[in-house]
């Protein structure tokens, strides 16, 4: 792949700045509040580029082009479904959920519902969640530093978690923030700056655009191109072509000339293939083979159609689910700002997402050897130089994967607060050694897992986690704040019919993989049938355990709607760690007219 | 809203439509209150309906019903209205695939709706319901706070 000097260089201005910028944003951090919730005093424009930039992972950076240089169109369901989804959080999640005062997941079910078995349950799947996530954020950027230096694999990922635990074990939250706040500016450039410059080039470039296409609407390789597979693939083949390759290919060692008649081949791990120019490009299984798909939506039928509204449901409610996205909003002053914060997110988010599509769009063109590998998330590593073979080509390509280095360290740190957040204050007793402690177990664990698992395709699990969330605390998160009837044991019933049909539905799509795939698209996108039956649960066990509902239901609800300057709201964190002055402060300064909290109902 | 402050025991300015949302209040309890805490800011009101939303006496339990029907309502209206709209493009498409020819500034139209118009659409509507819901819970404040 290319050697670029450059971009190592970029790459560590980046690591480097994310250190320095930690120990700015450490200096000062030596509270439990100041770990867990940055002090609950972020404004709301810097936590919203915090909450872009940690939200914006690499499934963000580079999946997204990749996906629309394979899938076409219908692969803006993704940049659509991330966008939407917070705007689902900031209808209905984001005020009442600061306003409950919690200071994780866990947290808000016992607040809400009053039962520490609930609690240690969310915890479970937040650790589920988190470390799902996590595992592909190390293993692509492995594969990133492998690509962009030729530096082994496992590096990458060492490095960005040593990065990682560092800065939080320095600062917490409190360090996160100014990191990732920083880190979506530099995101944003990294991908905005070689957009337009490509794109100019390519409006510019000889043949406007058009593409070595027949007229049957088949694309086809326009210069020699030498291939070489990473991971075992299967590609179908649509025009019957010629080739060279030496490795395996459907079981059997070839080294030499090869004739491919249309139908669908197994291509092995490592086997290098060479395609003559103006040879049709052979498509991994599953996407569409000629521009004619590509470039117009729904042309698989209906089980396309369950497919992408199962999407749909996934990403719009799965966002509002996602541990290290709701604990940025605990980090915020108020319920307002909360709200707030949302909103500016939306601004940043719907501005990103332009510039991989563009970058998908014109690597269509350019790189169609990937479309044969299935590693499409190279493609907007690999553009600049591709487009560009020269000093412009290697800079542009040196931002870009600096840009991409940012997008791992960024969501990683989130993850890592998150988890450890939750393991230090849940599972250990909760003061900043613990959080100290546990950061150092979750980025060890999940390190160790990343080298362990088999590299996956990163936006399959990234869209996993999301199907998880929304069939897990999405459900728990909209009945808890807008129904009075939710009771624990419903909760509990709907957590785990949730999480166990998504949990199951991934362990078929596992063996249907090993056994000639023949799981339906239900399972690999399930969100469609687990959400419903997920919501249905919890609202059935609720009605038939009414009595278990809370006393305090109206109180608690009163905290979660009552605007923010009648002084409701009691920060959970404070009552539990704060220091005895800290408590003072809260019980005067927050209710008006010097009025005592009442105790809850009993 | 103006705060009136008059002294203890004298009825308010007269404000009618503002009396009438109280209707029912206990009046013995109201003068008691009144004279421990003998506020000469004449914020007595506001405390006693932030101790009623606190007690959720019928009065209070009722205003918090109600401004959380009224946030909710507008939440699924806006985000219920934008779902249907993404959700029928798909289908759309399934159904019209002659809607893929068309072109507009040589883009074709699926394209121009599903790259550029979700974006400025969600945020539109995240607009309109901070607006919308902020104007509730002022409203919900200034009914609390006279």
């Amino acid at each position: 792949m290319i050697q670029n000097p450059w971009s190592l260089v970029l790459v560590g201005v980046m690591a480097v700045l994310t250190f320095l910028l930690g120990y700015v944003g450490s200096r000062r951090a030596n509270t439990t509040p100041d770990f867990l919730v940055a002090r609950r005093a972020v404004p709301a424009t810097r936590n919203a580029a915090a909450i872009s930039g940690e939200y914006l992972s690499a499934a963000s950076f580079l999946g997204v082009a990749g996906l629309v240089l394979k899938d076409g169109i219908d692969a803006l369901w993704y940049p659509i479904g991330f966008t939407a989804g917070y705007l689902a959080m900031m209808l209905f999640v984001a005020a009442p959920l600061r306003r409950s005062g919690a200071y994780t997941l866990p947290d808000f079910a016992e607040a809400r519902l009053g039962s520490s078995n609930l609690r240690k349950f969310c915890t479970f799947f937040v650790i589920c969640i988190g470390v799902l996530y996590l595992v592909p954020q190390l293993q692509s950027a492995g594969l990133t530093l492998n690509t962009i230096t030729g530096l082994p694999v496992w590096l990458g990922g060492a490095v960005v978690t040593v990065i990682v635990v560092v800065n939080v074990l320095g600062g917490g939250m409190r360090a996160i923030t100014l990191v990732q706040a920083f880190q979506y500016w530099g995101k944003l450039f990294a991908i905005a700056a070689p957009t337009f410059v490509l794109f100019t080039i390519f409006l510019a470039g000889p043949g406007n655009g058009a593409q070595p296409v027949d007229s049957a609407g088949v694309l086809r390789f326009p210069e020699d191109v030498e291939v070489m597979t990473v991971d075992p693939v299967r590609v179908r083949v649509d025009v019957a072509m010629e080739l060279s390759a030496s490795g395996q290919i459907d079981g059997s060692r070839v080294n030499g000339a090869v004739y491919w008649t249309p139908r669908l081949y197994e291509v092995g791990a490592e086997t290098k293939l060479w395609f003559k120019a103006g040879s049709p490009v052979p498509v991994v299984e599953g996407s569409p083979t000629s521009n004619h798909d590509w470039l117009r939506p729904q042309t698989e039928g209906l089980s396309g159609l369950f497919e992408t509204y199962s999407l749909i449901f996934a990403t719009f409610l799965g966002t509002m689910g996602l541990p290290h996205v709701l604990v940025r909003f605990y980090t915020n002053p108020d319920g307002r700002a909360a709200r707030r914060t949302a909103l500016h997110v939306l601004y940043l988010l719907g501005l990103f997402y332009l510039f991989p599509t563009v970058l998908g769009v014109i690597s269509r063109q350019y790189l169609p050897q990937l479309l044969a590998t299935g590693k499409t998330d190279a493609a907007v590593l690999l553009l600049p130089s591709t487009m560009q073979p020269n000093l412009l080509g290697q800079v542009l390509g040196a931002i870009v994967a600096a840009g991409a280095f940012a997008a791992f360290l960024s969501t990683s740190s989130g993850l890592v607060v998150s988890v450890a957040g939750v393991v230090s204050t849940d599972i250990l007793p909760g003061k900043v050694r613990d959080f100290r402690w546990a950061t150092v177990l979750t980025g060890a664990g999940a390190i160790g897992l990343a080298l362990v698992l088999p590299t996956s395709d990163a936006s399959l699990t990234v869209a996993m986690s999301f199907a998880l969330a929304a069939s897990t605390f999405c459900p728990l998160l909209l009945l808890g704040i807008w129904w009075r009837g939710l009771t624990w044991v419903g909760a509990m019933a709907g957590l785990v019919v949730g999480g166990g049909l998504v949990i199951g539905a991934q362990v078929v799509m596992v063996v249907s993989s090993y056994t000639g795939r023949w799981a339906p698209s239900v399972f690999s996108q399930p969100a469609l049938v687990t959400v419903p039956v997920a919501f249905l649960t919890m609202v059935m066990i609720s009605r038939l355990t009414a009595r278990r509902k809370p006393d305090d239901v109206n109180q608690i609800l009163l905290r979660f709607h009552a605007p923010d300057p009648l002084g409701f709201m009691r920060d959970r964190d404070v009552q539990r760690f704060g220091t005895a002055e800290e408590k003072a402060r809260l019980e005067d300064g927050k209710y008006r007219d010097g009025t005592p909290p009442s105790p809850p109902a009993s | 809203m103006t705060k009136h402050s008059g002294p203890p025991g004298q009825p308010d300015q007269p404000q009618p439509a503002e009396r009438d949302a109280w209707p029912s209040t206990p009046v013995r309890k109201n003068r008691r209150r009144r004279v421990v805490l003998a506020d000469p800011r004449g914020r007595g009101r506001v405390l006693r309906t932030i101790i009623e939303l606190e007690e959720q006496t019928s009065v209070g339990e009722k205003l918090i019903r109600d401004l959380i029907r009224t946030q909710l309502r507008t939440g699924m209206a806006l985000g219920g209205g934008t779902l249907l709209f993404l959700a029928l493009l798909p289908v759309t498409f399934y159904l019209l695939p002659s809607l893929s020819e068309v072109q507009l500034v040589g883009v074709r139209l699926p394209w121009l709706l599903l790259g550029l118009l979700p974006a400025p659409l969600c945020y539109a509507v995240g607009y309109t319901y901070r607006r919308l819901a902020e104007r509730h819970e002022q409203d919900f404040v200034n009914s609390v706070d006279r």
